[in-house]
């Protein structure tokens, strides 16, 4: 077999897998955690589509620092596990609804869809380099705002914490 | 080989060996349980009241947040720093703009003192 | 047959690790002995002292691990049992794989294949490595969660924000030396420093960016959270801080993960730095002195010769780190964040600036 399907197929299975336990466990640190599996597979996958820079960063910034801003909330606002529900089935039910619609949606549209005509990439695609190149010249616009976005974040962070205080 | 391969192989090893580490103690330790062993320490005394109820600063919140702003703009310094001869003064023009913008959200939030007593 | 040679890579890095970390434990304790004008721990002895000699380092290197592996192992009430069995695991798993990465020698040449002596080449190696830095925080947020006790509760915390206030400074400081050398790998950075400064003087690293390696450094020690920036852990203060509730082979793992990032700050910082496995005028082929004499060596001496050099480099690292544990007094809390973020997080961003200017003025400055 070809080790690209294995690795694919475990890839898939584990990130399904710890996706739905993020969603659906009580206990929001074990949630926390399932995250951070399930991002490591994002990785994963980011390195089997060659985007080998893509990969690391996913790790340093989302699993290594998005979630632990999460577990500090978590742990800080000492959240109980959930009680199971009770009640409000209405919303379940929606829920539920909206869930297989769009499960149903995204599965035809997967298997209808016909694979583009293979193109080669060039040889560093996705190096560091490359992104670089990419970055800088032709992205220079959203880099720059995302500067901007990041100085609104930390003056925006900055107030709400302040006023809690 | 694939550098990937050889870190699979590697994760694989060292997973192994921590997991080993791991249940030495529960293989080699003896077994004498007493209630009073798996109390939690408190300097003798009975722990009082639950951990999950204690309130915590929410200053540790903050230096999450701007550790996560800070965190991402490292980021965006490596593919500069790896590419920065080949983009040459521009380049450098551009990651200036970059660092200058988040030089100043640095100067503000020392003003505004969100980085004391913590 | 490549598989092969990736495991045998694979296993000599782990064991350069973990022989490392266990004579670090030994060094810390004979060497804080000798900072402290005392003996230090000589009593470990075989067989209740039958033999007439003292093997002195083998018996502590042997009692210390085997002490706290035979601990009876203790999970309180309260805990969660999961996470207090996954959090050593997670403290120690990327710090062993951070050794991965790390270079120890050139090439070995041997049967006519030249096998690189990096367990994972890794283009993006300084990468890989803040990435296993960053999942060493994990440890000790879901130690400290997992005993569901106050004082690990609050260690846990607080050495948090310590190692993630700290992981900012040690990123700019690697920024500054990935412009220096345009590449993100380490065994790239190793060999570009093998070049010379004006015929004599080795090109380490050192002598581009001595501020990012003293950012390295300091940020690296306070990542570990050894003295003076060992307050989440003050044996004082908060009984272990985290690892309170711990016992038998699970604390040893967290004490592990103190002397591995230990060896790991040592190790980073002799690549980067101090030219890794390079011994000065020494190439593939045999040493070249700058007067011009050369001297043939065999290739796989010369081998030996640079895995002997990046082990003593890293050890008078590790003794650096041990020396600067013992005579410095502890970094209050407060003024510990106020060093990292007011301190050393500007210091850095001016260094990456000072560089990137220095680099594009100076059209040679290093690089190929």
């Amino acid at each position: 077999m070809d080790p690209d399907v294995i690795l694919f197929w475990v890839v898939a299975v584990l990130s399904v897998a710890s996706a739905l336990t993020a969603v659906l466990h009580r206990n929001p640190v074990y949630c926390a955690l399932a995250l951070v599996m399930a991002l490591f597979q994002v990785a994963v996958m980011f390195v089997a589509l060659d985007a080998h820079l893509i990969a690391l960063l996913q790790v340093i910034v989302y699993a290594g620092a998005i979630v632990v801003l999460f577990l500090f909330v978590i742990m800080l606002l000492s959240l109980e596990p959930d009680a199971p529900p009770r009640g409000r089935y209405g919303m379940r039910a929606a829920s539920i609804m909206i869930a297989v619609v769009l499960g149903v949606e995204i599965g035809t549209a997967a298997l209808i869809s016909e694979p583009g005509a293979p193109f080669r990439v060039p040889f560093d695609f996705g190096s560091t380099r490359m992104v670089a190149q990419s970055l800088f010249t032709e992205h220079l616009l959203p880099f720059e705002l995302t500067s901007v976005l990041l100085l609104v974040a930390m003056i925006g962070a900055v107030v709400m914490a302040r006023r809690r205080a | 080989m694939n550098p990937y391969a050889a870190l699979l192989i590697n994760a694989a090893l060292c997973g192994l060996v921590a997991t080993i580490l791991l249940f030495m103690s529960r293989i080699l330790g003896r077994r004498r349980p007493s209630k009073v062993k798996y109390e939690i320490f408190e300097t003798g005394n009975p722990p009082i009241g639950s951990l999950r109820g204690t309130r915590f600063p929410v200053k540790f919140y903050l230096t999450a947040i701007l550790f996560i702003i800070f965190d991402i703009e490292i980021v965006f310094m490596y593919p500069w720093a790896v590419a920065y001869r080949e983009l040459g003064w521009f380049g450098l023009a551009e990651m200036a703009a970059f660092m200058g913008i988040l030089a100043v959200g640095l100067a503000y939030i020392w003003r505004v003192g969100a980085l004391e007593w913590d | 047959m490549d598989v092969i040679i990736s495991f045998c890579t694979a296993l000599v890095a782990l064991l350069i690790c973990l022989q490392v970390t266990v004579l670090l434990l030994w060094i810390e304790r004979k060497g804080s002995a000798l900072i402290q004008d005392r003996v230090g721990a000589n009593r470990a002895n075989l067989f209740g002292g039958l033999l007439p000699f003292n093997l002195g380092i083998v018996n502590t290197m042997m009692a210390d691990p085997l002490k706290l592996l035979t601990k009876e192992d203790i999970v309180p009430a309260a805990a969660d049992r999961l996470l207090h069995w996954l959090a050593p695991w997670v403290a120690v798993f990327p710090l062993f794989l951070t050794f991965a990465v790390v270079p120890f020698g050139d090439v070995i040449v041997v049967g006519g294949r030249e096998i690189n002596l990096q367990a994972v080449a890794l283009s993006g190696g300084i990468l890989f490595v803040l990435a296993m830095v960053s999942l060493g925080v994990y440890g000790v947020i879901v130690g400290g969660w997992a005993s569901n006790s106050r004082y690990a509760f609050l260690g846990s915390v607080r050495g948090s924000a310590q190692m993630i206030s700290y992981e900012i400074a040690m990123g700019l400081a690697l920024v500054s030396v990935v412009l220096t050398y345009g590449t993100l790998d380490l065994q790239e950075i190793a060999r570009l420093q093998g070049r010379l400064m004006w015929g004599v003087v080795p090109a380490w690293g050192v002598f581009y960016q001595p501020i990012a390696f003293v950012l390295l450094f300091i940020a690296g020690i306070a990542e570990s959270k050894r003295a003076p920036f060992d307050l989440p852990e003050a044996e004082s203060e908060l009984v272990a801080g985290f690892q309170t509730e711990y016992s038998g082979s699970k604390m040893s793992m967290f004490m592990m993960s103190d002397f591995i990032e230990v060896a790991i700050i040592a190790a980073l910082t002799t690549t980067l730095f101090f030219g890794g496995w390079q011994v000065p005028f020494l190439y593939r082929d045999g040493f070249h002195f700058p007067g011009g004499l050369t001297v043939a060596i065999p290739s796989l001496i010369v081998t030996l010769l640079q895995i002997v050099s990046f082990l003593v480099k890293v050890f008078v690292f590790c003794w650096i780190q041990i020396l600067i544990r013992w005579s410095l007094p502890r970094l209050r809390y407060d003024q510990l964040m106020a060093f990292g973020w007011k301190k050393l997080l500007p210091v850095g961003l001016a260094n990456v600036a000072a560089s990137a200017v220095l680099g594009l003025l100076l059209e040679g400055w290093t690089r190929t």
